[in-house]
């Protein structure tokens, strides 16, 4: 288990956000750029449960973090693809360069 | 390097591998298929960690509650065989050097920051020692947080059906009489 160095998750956690970053700046469908950002929101969870674990052992803080941000996370998907569905219907599209009308 | 390191580095292996592919497949099926393998690895990640809890939880809300939704939204918006239109070029080669930059910067500040890993303590990670603290009213405990994102959770699920909602006959005749 000590093995593995803490650095290392935290090196793993980050490839995997800037990745997401990636997929969020390249691509222009709604639904991809959601999958992007449950990335971005699972490398976050990773390094709060890495932290509890090998910094504060003695504490429970960092699961209940990550517990909340997976159920916001939830709620999020939920209601952004109800969006996207409405959009959809109204758009015949989910490309965000089809969406301009409030565009300034 | 034991067992354990070599596992680590298998799983790490997995997620990344799967979520490039998922960022990076022109196909949309496809792309919600690596993300499944993405967080499945996520998953096995926080077992490999031994905090069974959250790894549970991981499967049930990501794996069976959000990637499902994605996928029902993919089959109701869009032909899924389809290929997507690639990126352009210069957009690519921004992206791409964006992220690589932030990786290199972030993994010398981690590089150079020394933790001080002072785990002589049991990590006690049990469903009744969380069951216990986030149900306590006492100081350090998490009732508050926990009432309000069930009512958070409430509020969406209200919200997503008003959205998503098709418009009536009726409801759209009413609209059109408030108009004229």
């Amino acid at each position: 288990m000590n093995e593995v160095p803490l650095t290392h998750i935290l090196f793993l956690s980050t490839a995997l956000f800037f990745i997401g970053m990636y997929g969020l700046f390249t691509r222009r469908n709604l639904i991809t750029m959601l999958m992007s950002i449950e990335l971005m929101l699972n490398s976050v969870n990773i390094n709060f449960v890495a932290f509890n674990k090998y910094l504060f052992p003695d504490k429970l803080d960092g699961l209940f973090f990550s517990l909340f941000i997976i159920t916001i996370a939830a709620a999020e998907a939920a209601v952004a693809i109800a969006i996207i569905i409405n959009l959809y219907r109204s758009h015949q599209s989910i490309d965000v360069d089809d969406a301009t009308e409030m565009k300034f | 390097m034991n067992t354990s390191a070599i596992l680590f580095y298998a799983i790490a292996t997995l997620i990344l591998g799967a979520a490039l592919l998922a960022v990076t497949s022109l196909k949309i099926f496809r792309s919600a298929i690596w993300l499944l393998f993405s967080l499945v690895g996520i998953a096995a990640l926080y077992f490999w960690m031994q905090v069974e809890f959250i790894a549970a939880i991981q499967i049930v809300v990501y794996v069976g509650g959000i990637v499902v939704l994605i996928i029902f939204s993919i089959f109701l918006t869009q032909q899924s065989g389809n290929k997507m239109a690639k990126p352009a070029a210069p957009k690519i080669i921004f992206s791409a050097l964006a992220a690589i930059l932030g990786t290199a910067f972030t993994f010398n500040l981690i590089n150079h920051y020394g933790f001080n890993t002072l785990s002589a303590q049991p990590f006690n990670s049990s469903v009744s020692e969380i069951g216990i603290q986030m149900l306590s009213t006492t100081s350090y405990g998490f009732i508050l947080p926990f009432e309000v994102v069930s009512m958070l959770l409430l509020a969406a699920m209200v919200g997503c059906i008003v959205i998503a909602m098709k418009p009536t006959a009726a409801s759209i005749i009413h609209l059109n009489k408030k108009e004229d």
